[in-house]
């Protein structure tokens, strides 16, 4: 299953000092890690709360250095987007995967697999026996309705005053961290509904 | 994007204070004690949910609020359901009374609650009771449910399996073993409600069943599988997607040999769970169940126990979605799902013969079939993988000859896949997770280390991690050096590589661009030998080429392409484990060997800033390492040691090495390290080190030139005392050098020293070793100690030890 699936911001911003990364959202699917494991059994529920919250974080910013990298390898430029071109900037996107060793900062082995669209990032942290091939089709369709439904390229901050669509959105194409074999009909049926929701 | 205005609700959101937030939250309330959802009371919900979550530490919500917030999650509305769901996570745990009441009020677990409880669950009991209650719901199968109220039913399972399997008692697993069989293999093969055929007038003609169609368009002959669509779907066909979405974790979880859950003995269980599927009411016995063409030979399954029926409906249907995916289906979306289908099948399929090897037999041809068909195609590199690992689990027993899977994965796929990051990752798992079954079975992968190499070439940071677990496996004696020589020249290979891609992507000729001068080299007939050489795939063919400084300049340019310097930057912290790797596999013979590939190659690098000065550094380290390991290799290489330190030159452009070569050839060039040390091979060291020495502190340079390092001045001293303390005869000319030293430089600053401070350093030492000098056996105990003074035992020795000197010490003064 997909244990966590978040957005942040990569590529240096002007609002933001120059390697900062700020989580726009994130989901983490399932019970906490540490609720779980016999080492962290004395922490409090606010403690686990903020354990999971830095590792939120540890992830980000691992994802936001490999975008950097692999942006510089390239040596692409960067194109402004504007709203209405979501489809290119995917298509421009970079992508690729980082390998988190068990215990950094999840209990196990995890692949974060990413998607960097401008200056943001999509990221989802998989178990290393998932189907990576369905995942990276999954982030890429998540990647585009998230940034279709909440008009990404464009200035404004609804990514942060409208995360519960993000959270409908993945409750019809990832629920609770299950990646789905949706062949183009099932996916039309469950996006007909996520668009219903939008459009509310 | 993000803007000023984000950041700015962000610590709007931070900073918020008690009083005001307090306002906000009567405000909610009241608002959600209105009937009507109004579009205010979302929005405040909304902005209840960023203040809590943008925070660290946890805020606390008035009682009445939360409440209210409880009372949400059975909404009708879907986004006050999502909303209440979200805030309520960002709080903490649910208090007993908070459970209680979701246990009576929401009813059938909805898909936001589960989430809110699979979230806030603090043991594995809490967990249990989450899993109990939603099979408590798949056991009653309301009529007129909604199609969707059951679907998120299997995801928070296999949520549940993640985290703890433990949770599903041995009925629940027979529970859904079963149902899952069902699912899988007999939901409807019609197409569901909502299937409008299309008619303007709709009669009783048009309720005609439509079966349900393949992705090419075809009408379907067998059962309903995720390759198969239609107008509309019924409830089966979506717990079809989302049972096969779940198998493969199933299987891991509940069906894997070694499988500590299940205390109950085989032969027992089998009995009781036959028995139970006799009475049960099987959807496969109720159903007309479609003759399958897959399952013709499997008819008497019926008969099998739970778990062992849904391996086999598991099987059936893998084998169903490898020929589906063989059909062109009308989308690109679902080729790219026939792609990932397969992958899936195939693990499934690897999974279930695990389990049950007999199974090995009627799977083989399947997947060799399969191989054969993909293996041409490059663009199913990411199937391939999970048939190769079939091969390596299954094929000896089956024995297969997967030949042709080695060359594929090791020979092709890095030689033209290198710049795919997904199959670099999973190609570098794979090799990783069956390591030691690739050093039993396929111990020839090592040959493939040029491949290998090219994913770091190309992408250092997304694989180096993968390297470091990776590289001890490919250290052998038989390809120390070559992987030595690959490893220094890893930024060339990465240049030739994005040359190799810019070759096939650029024009001839660049109509006014800036010609590559490294491109026009790449394409030049009279240099291919030595890029081919770069791009080679195996190992064996040489260690490296003569003409490598020639390479190096072609490539002078790519020193600050990107790619090429983050390769640089991985390589030190390589050999490093190169080094720690290959001390403990070879013999001297071989060491010898490398410390004069060392000494060569500290001169034969691709010119990027640091890059050469990391590396000599790393060089430094290995040698003294070794020669303290094996200190007979100092008079073993003695001859090429001394050809390095006795070139002036060396003093500045390769400081570090050349300390280090001197100060190992001071201390290990001894009678007591190795009895092949002659008084003539003694002198011969010292003369050539004094004619450096004499050289670099000579008042000849001019003012203005750069200075050898202090360090290097000492250590020079240093090893010509050594060495004198060997050879009594020796002692005067070096003592004339230390005092001509002094009094050189009580006339003031030398030409060949800047600092004060290094240069007292240096008389200092210089003193030092000439008062040393003078009493020659002293010098000799201090400067050539004997090995059980330089290896002390003390507290080993039992003459020495303290806790007997302390015993005996007792003894003595205690009267017994």
């Amino acid at each position: 299953m997909v244990r966590c699936f978040l957005i942040h911001t990569v590529c240096p911003i002007s609002a933001l000092s120059a390697g900062e990364c700020r989580v726009l959202y994130s989901r983490v699917f399932g019970p906490d890690e540490a609720v779980l494991s016999e080492e962290l059994q004395e922490l409090n529920p606010e403690e686990r709360r903020l354990l999971q919250k830095e590792k939120v974080a540890v992830v980000a910013r691992q994802v936001h250095s490999a975008v950097t990298l692999s942006r510089e390898a390239s040596g692409r430029q960067l194109v402004e987007m504007v709203p209405g071109e979501e489809v290119l900037a995917l298509q421009d996107a970079n992508s690729g995967v980082v390998r988190l060793r068990a215990g950094d900062p999840f209990n196990e082995e995890m692949s974060v697999l990413w998607l960097g669209v401008h200056s943001l990032g999509f990221a989802m942290v998989c178990e290393p026996h998932e189907n990576l091939l369905l995942a990276e089709g999954t982030l890429r369709n998540l990647s585009r309705h998230c940034l279709e439904h909440l008009h990404m390229l464009g200035p404004g901050s609804e990514v942060l005053l409208k995360s519960s669509r993000i959270d409908v959105l993945l409750s019809r194409l990832l629920p609770h961290g299950q990646l789905l074999f949706l062949n183009h009909r099932f996916a039309q049926s469950l996006e007909k509904e996520v668009a219903a929701y939008m459009a509310k | 994007m993000y803007s000023h205005g984000s950041e700015s609700l962000i610590k709007q959101a931070r900073e918020i204070q008690e009083p005001e937030l307090q306002k906000f939250y009567s405000r909610l309330v009241k608002l959600l004690q209105g009937k009507e959802l109004s579009h205010e009371t979302v929005d405040s919900l909304q902005r209840l949910h960023l203040i809590l979550s943008a925070t660290k530490y946890t805020r606390r919500l008035p009682s009445e609020l939360r409440t209210r917030l409880l009372s949400l999650l059975s909404s009708p509305v879907e986004q006050l359901q999502v909303l209440s769901s979200a805030v309520l996570r960002e709080m903490p745990p649910l208090s007993a009374e908070e459970l209680n009441y979701i246990q009576e009020n929401v009813g059938q677990l909805n898909s936001q609650t589960a989430a809110l409880l699979l979230s806030k669950a603090g043991t594995r009991a809490d967990l249990s009771s989450v899993c109990a209650q939603l099979l408590r719901g798949l056991d009653n199968r309301p009529s007129e449910a909604p199609a969707h109220s059951l679907m998120h039913t299997l995801p928070v399972l296999n949520t549940i399996l993640t985290h703890s399997p433990e949770c599903l008692t041995e009925d629940h697993i027979t529970l859904l073993s079963k149902r899952l069989v069902d699912w899988l293999r007999y939901a409807s093969i019609i197409q569901g409600g909502g299937a409008s055929s299309g008619r303007f007038f709709t009669g009783p003609r048009s309720r005609q069943p439509v079966p349900i169609a393949e992705l090419d368009g075809t009408v379907s002959g067998d059962f309903f599988t995720v390759l198969c669509v239609g107008q509309g779907f019924t409830e089966d066909q979506w717990m079809n997607v989302y049972s096969f979405s779940m198998l493969h974790h199933w299987l891991l979880t509940y069906h894997s040999v070694s499988n500590g859950n299940s205390t109950i003995e085989t032969a027992n269980r089998s009995q009781l769970s036959l028995s139970h599927s006799f009475s049960n009411d099987d959807r496969s016995e109720v159903d007309g169940s479609v003759v399958s063409m897959v399952s013709a030979t499997s008819s008497s399954s019926r008969l099998l126990p739970p778990k062992e029926r849904l391996r086999e409906k598991a099987f059936q249907y893998c084998q169903r979605l490898i020929e589906q995916s063989d059909r062109k289906a009308q989308k690109k979306t679902d080729t790219e799902l026939q792609k990932a289908c397969l992958v899936e099948a195939v693990c499934i399929l690897d999974c279930v013969c695990v389990e049950d090897a007999s199974l090995v037999f009627r799977t083989f041809p399947f997947i060799k079939a399969l191989f054969g068909r993909l293996s041409a195609d490059l663009s199913f590199s990411r199937v391939l993988l999970p048939i190769a690992q079939f091969y390596l689990n299954h094929g000896e027993m089956a024995a297969v000859d997967c030949e042709s899977v080695w060359k594929l994965v090791f020979g092709q796929f890095p030689a033209e896949l290198f710049s795919d990051p997904f199959l670099a990752h999973e190609l570098l798992r794979f090799l990783r997770l069956n390591l030691e079954k690739f050093q039993l079975g396929v111990p020839q992968y090592t040959h493939f280390f040029p491949n290998l190499l090219k994913f770091l070439a190309w992408d250092s940071p997304a694989v180096v991690d993968d390297f470091v677990d990776l590289l001890p496996s490919l250290v052998t004696p038989a390809t120390a050096v070559e992987l030595l020589h690959t490893l220094l020249d890893l930024p060339c290979l990465s240049a030739t590589l994005i040359l190799q891609l810019r070759s096939t992507c650029l024009p001839i000729s660049e109509p006014g661009g800036r010609g590559l001068l490294s491109l026009d080299a790449f394409r030049n007939p009279s240099f291919r030998g030595l890029f081919l050489f770069m791009l080679r795939g195996e190992a064996g063919s040489g260690d490296t080429i003569d003409r490598l400084s020639t390479l190096h300049d072609l490539l002078a340019e790519a020193a600050d392409w990107p790619r090429v310097v983050q390769c640089a930057q991985t390589i030190p912290v390589l050999l490093h484990i190169y080094f720690n790797t290959v001390v403990t596999v070879a013999d001297e013979k071989l060491l010898a060997h490398l410390i004069l590939v060392m000494l060569e190659r500290s001169s034969i690098l691709l010119n990027i800033p640091t890059y050469i000065k990391e590396i000599h550094r790393v060089f430094s380290c290995h040698l003294l390492r070794m020669c303290k390991l094996h200190p007979s290799l100092v008079v073993d290489q003695s001859h090429e040691l001394l050809e390095f330190a006795g070139i002036p030159g060396n003093v500045y452009s390769k400081e570090e090495l050349y300390t280090h070569v001197v100060w190992v050839l001071g201390e290990y060039l001894s009678v007591s390290c190795d009895s092949r040390c002659s008084v003539s091979l003694i002198t011969s060291c010292f003369e050539t080190l004094e004619a450096v020495l004499f050289e670099i502190t000579s008042s000849g340079t001019p003012p203005g030139t750069v200075c050898p390092a202090p360090r290097v001045i000492t250590t020079l001293m240093s090893a010509l005392a050594k060495l004198a303390s060997r050879s009594h005869d020796l002692i005067p000319r070096v003592s004339l050098f230390l005092s001509k030293l002094r009094t050189v430089t009580r006339g003031g600053s030398v030409a060949w020293c800047s600092d004060e401070e290094d240069l007292v350093a240096i008389v200092t030492r210089g003193e030092e070793l000439w008062s040393l000098l003078k009493a020659p056996s002293v010098a000799q105990s201090v400067l050539t100690p004997s090995p059980h003074i330089t290896t002390p035992q003390w507290h080993r020795d039992t003459n020495v030890a303290m806790p007997l000197q302390l015993r005996a010490l007792t003894s003595l003064t205690h009267p017994q």
